[in-house]
């Protein structure tokens, strides 16, 4: 087929891992996937010169990943995530909290009492996990209820308009929600061959 | 190669940590001082970064996780005898307590037990016995590695056997826990560690974080009381506030005895209470559950987040406990219960901080014949009686310094209070201690105590060490002190046999008060004959008030001593120097302190070649 050999599964494994993370930390390396996606070449035409050239085979190696890149079309990319990350989340959550246990019992029967104290463990546990794993902060520092105006040029990802959207900006409005962002993202790595599907071991008492 | 770090690690009874200071960029007060997070398995398969590496180690049966679980980012999983240390140890030996080494500092702090011996975990009843039990010093030796790799992953070009290390001991420990401590730093890779007091290392943490404020705050005079207490271990120190030539000077001039007592215990209490009323039969008002050792451990966790809850400043009046089934049925099996404010109080505060009288001083009961060997856990968990035991027993403490007078209350009298550990966050217990000794101070006529703002109470060890291994390098003030004990050996009196008696012991002093690090003591001029060829073994004492006591000194009545495991002398057959077996060679005692901080004692003959070690860690 091509000069070089295509890559075996186990390296495109650690490839497509290792993508993965730069993907999702390094917007120079996303950039450069999105236009390997749109059938261009991975550094942009000024800056190619410049880089070194062991970068540039690096960021072509996600080539191989993505057989399926039709050239010269244009089409909506959309992102897909990678299951390990969500996993770990699920599996920490539950570790921590009992959240997939207490997702997946039916509570018809109980009453808000034991719901309530069931809770409790829950909410304990899994606040813990994401404060630890997942600081959270509000977008937005000001106290719900209160009036805001938002100014022209306001980043549309971090705050939505709603009701009542006509006109240009500024916008004058209530606070509903204050929003909330992810500070960092902190989760454990895993070591190879660890199975991520599985969120809780059984357990058996000998 | 010059080191670029000062280390400090605290290797805690519960948790351990590491900080460290930047030589490049410290500059006399303006400390660059960070604590580093320690990579570690927190769930199977699941490396993290976190500031405390629990001080847990469990030793997984070989069919119990998949292969390679157990791999770190610094080093693939051993093939045999496969283990873990840090958060994953302690989630697995919660549900396989067997298999689970825990207090491993305890155990070298522990002078009733081979601590090279492999004892831990400790033999259940009916146990067929398949884990590769390891030794204290083996489980602490593991530890510092873990440490050890854990930085050099991180730092590869400034390893840290290159850089300048301190590890941190427990005020109390013996000479013969000091130096496994320094054996197990040995063994780790980390040959030059020098070893420091806990509570020494919480008052250096003070000083660095005052950024020189310190001066201000404290005068020649002061006696400032030290008060550690932490998830295993209560340790308690006097420093005293002098002057030399124009600069405040610190010394510490008394620590307290080993006292196994901490906020493990304050959980246990609060977790036995609340079983029972979980267990009680439903017709006095209790639950009618019956708890699985699975449960207990959840209560045990859950109480500890309802006494966080209740002592926080501002505190609810109750907290609910809700303790979870081991099942996957979280609503249907979980118990519920509350704890109150008050319950609370009368657990905690009246029981481990009861107000009592300066002259009170702790219970301790005989113990039973029959007891399993375990930990020498103190008897009496009123921890305000054995700061009066220790403060009664200081009471000449500072006599000796320029510029004090001498004590003329019942006790000594501190001036200034510095707490530290975890246990001490919670506002109601710390203030409970301070109440109680301004109230004696109040008794004898004394100022009250004031309280120094402590600097974060779980990492301060660990930030004091790495600012003591800084200063050591001679840019700030050090905590003189040396050795708080003197030590003695007993000898016994030549005198005609007599049916039925034992010969009188007298004990003969051989290390003095207050030796400081790289120092060696005046041989005691008595001589002894050893017998060459055989173990000699001597019995070893302490005393933490006889200061004037010099080598040679001879104490009649060793029941004004503390006993220590005994010492060990082997002379080998020196054909070189006219040796042969069963000879007796006439020796004097010796103690010196090393750079390290170990005692090290010497049997020294006449002839220059004739210097042997006596052990202080002796196997039985």
């Amino acid at each position: 087929m091509s000069e070089t050999p295509l890559p075996g599964f186990f390296t495109r494994f650690l490839l497509a891992w290792a993508a993965y993370f730069r993907t999702l930390f390094d917007a120079q390396f996303a950039a450069g996937v999105i236009r390997l996606r749109e059938g261009k070449p991975a550094l942009p035409e000024e800056t190619k010169k410049d880089e070194p050239k062991k970068n540039a085979k690096k960021l072509d190696e996600p080539k191989a990943e993505e057989p399926k890149v039709e050239p010269k079309k244009k089409e909506v990319v959309l992102r897909e995530a990678g299951p390990d990350a969500a996993l770990q989340l699920l599996a920490l959550l539950q570790r921590e909290g009992r959240f997939v246990d207490f997702l997946e019992e039916d509570v018809a029967s109980f009453s808000d009492a034991q719901i309530g104290a069931a809770a409790r463990v829950v909410h304990d546990g899994c606040r813990k996990a994401i404060r630890e794993h997942l600081p959270l902060e509000p977008v937005r520092s000001e106290d719900e209820g209160s009036k805001v105006k938002i100014e022209k040029g306001f980043d549309a990802s971090k705050v939505r308009l709603t009701g009542n959207v006509t006109g240009e900006a500024p916008f004058t409005g209530t606070l509903a929600h204050r929003g909330w962002k992810v500070k960092e993202v902190k989760l454990p790595k895993m070591t190879e061959g660890h199975d991520a599907t599985i969120v809780a071991p059984a357990e058996v008492e000998v | 190669m010059a080191a670029s770090y000062a280390i400090g690690i605290d290797l805690g009874t519960t948790h351990s940590a590491l900080a460290y200071v930047d030589l490049d960029l410290s500059e006399g007060d303006a400390v660059a001082l960070h604590v580093k997070d320690i990579g570690q398995h927190v769930g199977v398969g699941q490396i993290e970064d976190k500031k405390l590496l629990p001080s847990f180690l469990y030793l997984p049966h070989a069919a119990e996780l998949t292969p390679g679980a157990l791999a770190l980012p610094w080093a693939a999983e051993s093939s045999e005898g496969a283990f873990t240390v840090g958060e994953l140890a302690r989630q697995l030996g919660a549900k396989t307590p067997m298999r689970l080494v825990s207090s491993a500092k305890s155990w070298l702090g522990h002078g009733g037990v081979d601590r090279r011996a492999p004892i831990l975990p400790p033999k259940a009843m009916h146990d067929e016995g398949d884990v590769a039990r390891i030794s204290p010093l083996e489980a602490s030796t593991r530890y510092l590695s873990h440490l050890r790799q854990a930085w050099d992953h991180a730092h590869p070009e400034a390893p840290l056997a290159e850089q300048d290390v301190v590890i941190t001991v427990p005020a109390s420990f013996d000479p013969g826990a000091r130096e496994l401590t320094s054996e197990a730093a040995r063994l780790a890779g980390l040959e030059h560690a020098v070893l420091l007091e806990e509570p020494q290392a919480a008052l250096y943490a003070w000083v660095q974080r005052s950024e020189g404020g310190w001066r201000k705050q404290v005068k020649v005079g002061d006696v400032i009381l030290v008060v550690d207490l932490g998830g295993g271990t209560s340790d308690m120190s006097l420093i005293a506030v002098t002057e030399e030539g124009g600069n405040l000077t610190l010394s510490r001039v008394a620590v307290g005895d080993h006292i196994l007592l901490g906020g493990d215990n304050m959980d246990l209490a609060l977790a036995a209470f609340v079983q029972k009323k979980l267990e009680g039969s439903p017709s006095e008002g209790g639950g009618g559950h019956k708890l699985d050792a699975w449960q207990i451990g959840a209560l045990v966790h859950a109480c500890r987040g309802a006494k966080e809850t209740l002592l926080a400043e501002g505190g609810p009046s109750a907290a609910p406990i809700v303790v979870p089934t081991r099942g996957s049925k979280l609503v249907g099996g979980s118990l519920r219960t509350e704890l109150t404010q008050k319950e609370i109080a009368d657990l905690l505060v009246e029981g481990f901080f009861p107000v009592v009288a300066s002259s009170d001083r702790p219970v301790s009961r005989p113990r039973t014949g029959l007891r399993a060997i375990g930990l020498p856990y103190a008897q009496d968990a009123g921890i305000t009686r054995h700061l009066a035991a220790f403060l009664g027993k200081q009471i000449d403490a500072t006599e000796d310094l320029a510029g004090f007078t001498k004590s003329a209350g019942t006790f000594l009298h501190p001036t200034a209070v510095l707490f530290n550990g975890g246990v001490l966050k919670a506002d109601p217990l710390a203030r409970r201690v301070l109440e109680v000794l301004n109230q004696w101070l109040e008794a004898d006529g004394a100022p009250k105590a004031r309280l120094l703002e402590g600097a974060d109470l779980d990492l301060a060890v660990a930030r004091g060490a790495a600012y003591y291994a800084y200063v050591r390098r001679g840019k700030g003030v050090r905590i003189r002190g040396g050795t708080a004990k003197s030590y003695y050996v007993g000898i016994e009196s030549s005198m005609p046999a007599v049916p039925g008696m034992e010969p009188p012991l007298h004990a003969l002093c051989i290390a003095p008060f207050g030796m400081e690090e790289g120092t060696s003591a005046a041989p005691a001029p008595q001589e002894l004959g050893l017998v060459v060829g055989e173990h000699v073994s001597f019995r070893f004492f302490e005393s933490a008030t006889r200061r004037d006591d010099q080598p040679g000194a001879v104490v009649d009545r060793i029941d004004a001593l503390e006993e220590l495991p005994s010492i060990e002398a082997t002379l080998p057959v020196e054909p070189s120097a006219g040796h042969r077996d069963g000879d007796i060679v006439p020796v004097r005692l010796q103690a010196a302190v090393t750079e390290l901080g170990t005692l090290r004692l010497e049997a020294i003959g006449q002839k220059p070649s004739e210097r042997w070690k006596i052990e202080l860690d002796v196997r039985r």
